[in-house]
């Protein structure tokens, strides 16, 4: 030791090894010390909802699990309750699940034509694996073109003609598109391919598939719409909705961005207007206020109605989630696009939207759950969804009076088909991960 | 600050100015809304040159090359770039685009794809390059910037140095004639800025036509065979290098000068 001077110069001989940490931090005592115990009023609240947790259960479990699955009438229920458990116990009735789950699960759909959209849902699971997961060979991309097709044609019957008209709409607007954009440019060519489309639709489809169905006749017995219900119809009502409104929200962004004027204020006040009304007027708009409007003698199928003012209402929150990804990229992931030449479409599907779609997964995941959950919405327009169900069960003078068991069934499904949306949206955030 | 760049001699076997012109500028104004931000720009580039370009900040210097390649857009006057005029003809500018390399301050690098797939996106897509073409491409340049064992890591796993050289090297790829480079080094770490100076001084090396905006004044001695000063979006002085840092002419300059090498 030497003077004030000496004493602030300092050399390591001998750099540090590795120490293990004390065992009080690590393994399950150390996680329950760090996150349960970690001082006296985490303890207190520890404890206090552990009770809270038990004193839920002991309710709810025993009243699950005491239910009776085998009754034809609430009453009968009762009685079977009162038997075994003795007088004054409650207990669910699960019997009503066990005698309406067709109804829930299909409504009126025909019982000897049930294979018809649980073929239809297999094929949805085939056409959306290559989308979902990228691990799942290429080639079943072909279900993903043709089950948005096959799929309707499966649920409704009627002529196979109709979807293979409705596919060829897109093969016109293709090359139409491919045509043109190639002579003028591509928004021109964009405009004219969709524009064909439209005019096949409208005017030419139906031509089409009656004549080749008078050569030709190839068809499924035909269901009418008003005999969908339950389950069936919540997700043949949610699963178009969230595959019309993606490419349709996006289109919403972009539109939003565009330096055109009247396309950004086309698209502003389409927006703006969609997220200023209740999904509810829309959809009493679709099933009282379309008719006024349509011309005299239009049918227009009632769930082809409520699909579209579903999609149109959720491609507008679609379009803003999506507008707030394309917010947080850089400017310069725009400008080192441009720099290296790529054209604007380019861009948009290599750089900016795959980056702009991985920011938003979280809300547009929301955004899908959300647009599930409001199909049951339709209930009160009177079509038969599992709660429009419900509420004709229990108008039922056997099931007269039975809630907590039919909507918690109902919940509960909904619950399987929300989480399993959050998990793979979580998957996916994973999965996209680079940074590191 | 270092008066050098890299501690090497220059091989200059390649470097050399030819009559034939790669850029002109003529009379170009811009302004952003009301504010005058480039006065009567008159600038001609011969392929070959290494030119550096400085000045204070909002000098108008990064405008100025992004206005080469259309990121910005000139209001007056002419730029043509290789023989193309730039206007709002879209052939044009994607015409120019693809001949023309640049390089950011922030190496905007494409985060969700591989290094190598930031290398081989435009040569595919731009240029129609067959896929495993465009690869031995990049895997060519990506040797060429010393790094080819980081190709299938993502941007984000590298050093900002290590980014900077992909984006030099992804540039590249498109096999462009003139190369900008808008501040290569200001987002860098000290000891990372050496790394990218010494890729880019091998590129003049071989003889690319280069436009640096850049505070490395050691570079500028030792590569560039200009020196341009821009202060208030006009060029207030340009000259070579020897001549620009040891007898500066206008008042300007030498304050400047002596605000960067000052200390």
């Amino acid at each position: 030791m030497g003077g004030a001077k000496s004493s602030i110069g300092y050399v390591r001989t001998e750099m540090l090894g590795e120490k293990p940490p004390p065992p009080t931090s690590v393994g399950v005592i150390g996680w329950m010390r760090q996150n349960l115990f970690s001082d006296i009023l985490s303890t207190i609240l520890t404890l206090l909802s552990l009770y809270l947790v038990y004193s839920v259960l002991a309710g709810v479990l025993p009243w699950m699990l005491k239910g009776i699955w085998n009754a034809s009438s609430l009453n009968e229920c009762r009685e079977i309750i009162a038997e075994s458990y003795g007088e004054g116990t409650e207990a669910a009735c699960w019997a009503v699940i066990r005698e309406r789950f067709w109804q829930l699960m299909y409504g009126f759909y025909p019982s000897d034509m049930y294979w018809r959209p649980n073929l239809a849902l297999i094929l949805l699971f085939a056409a959306l694996a290559p989308v979902l997961f990228d691990k799942a060979p290429r080639w079943m991309l072909v279900f993903s073109v043709a089950v948005p097709f096959i799929g309707p044609w499966l649920l409704w019957g009627g002529t196979i003609w109709t979807p293979v008209a409705a596919f060829l709409g897109f093969v016109i607007g293709f090359f139409v598109n491919r045509y043109v954009a190639r002579a003028t440019g591509t928004l021109a060519g964009l405009l004219a391919g969709v524009v064909a489309a439209i005019v096949w639709w409208l005017f030419l489809a139906e031509a089409f598939s009656d004549a080749l169905a008078s050569v030709l006749p190839l068809a499924i017995e035909t269901v009418e719409s008003r005999k969908f219900g339950g389950f069936m119809l919540a997700i043949t009502l949610g699963i178009t909705g969230i595959a019309l409104s993606f490419p349709l929200g996006i289109v919403l962004a972009l539109g939003r961005q565009s330096n055109l004027v009247i396309v950004k204020s086309l698209c502003v006040g389409f927006i703006e207007f969609i997220r200023g009304v209740p999904l509810i007027t829309l959809l009493f708009v679709a099933s009282v206020l379309l008719n006024y409007f349509l011309p005299k003698g239009t049918e227009f199928d009632i769930i082809l109605r409520v699909m579209i003012m579903i999609t149109l209402f959720s491609a507008a929150y679609m379009a803003e989630v999506i507008r707030g990804g394309l917010a947080a990229l850089p400017r310069g992931q725009y400008e080192a696009a441009d720099a290296l030449g790529l054209t604007y479409w380019q861009a948009q599907r290599l750089i900016i939207m795959p980056q702009a779609l991985k920011i938003s997964i979280p809300s547009i995941v929301s955004t899908f759950i959300g647009l599930f959950k409001d199909t049951t919405l339709v209930s009160i327009i009177g079509l038969a969804d599992p709660i429009g169900w419900a509420k004709l069960i229990q108008s039922n003078a056997e099931w007269n009076g039975i809630v907590w068991e039919l909507y918690g069934f109902i919940a509960f499904v909904f619950f399987i088909f929300c989480y399993l949306m959050s998990r793979y949206s979580m998957y996916l955030e994973r999965k996209l991960q680079t940074g590191h | 600050m270092s008066e050098l760049a890299v501690d090497r001699e220059i091989d200059r076997s390649q470097m050399s100015v030819s009559d034939e012109v790669a850029i002109e500028i003529t009379n170009m104004n811009k302004w952003y809304g009301a504010f005058h931000v480039l006065r009567d720009i008159n600038l001609t580039v011969y392929r070959g040159e290494r030119i550096v370009i400085c000045g204070p900040s909002g000098s108008g210097k990064s405008t100025l090359i992004r206005c080469i390649n259309r990121l910005e857009e000139h209001q007056e006057g002419t730029i043509i770039v290789d023989g193309t005029e730039l206007s709002s003809d879209l052939k044009n500018i994607d015409k120019i685009r693809r001949e023309v390399g640049m390089v950011f301050q922030h190496f905007n690098l494409f985060p969700h794809l591989t290094i190598m797939e930031n290398c081989t996106l435009a040569p595919i897509w731009v240029r129609k390059t067959p896929r495993k073409e465009a690869e031995e491409v990049a895997m060519h340049f990506l040797e060429k910037v010393k790094i080819p064992e980081q190709a299938d890591k993502y941007p984000g796993q590298l050093s900002g140095g290590q980014q900077q050289r992909v984006a030099i090297a992804r540039s590249l790829c498109m096999k462009p004639r003139i190369m900008l480079f808008d501040e290569p080094t200001s987002a860098l770490d000290p000891e990372m800025i050496k790394e990218v100076l010494d890729t880019m001084i091998e590129l003049a090396e071989e003889g690319m036509t280069m436009l640096v905006v850049t505070h490395e004044m050691g570079f500028a001695r030792q590569v560039a065979n200009r020196v341009i000063f821009m202060d208030q979006g006009q060029i207030v002085e340009q000259n070579e290098p020897e001549e620009f840092f040891s007898n500066p002419k206008s008042d300007r300059t030498r304050l400047f000068l002596s605000q960067i090498l000052g200390h």
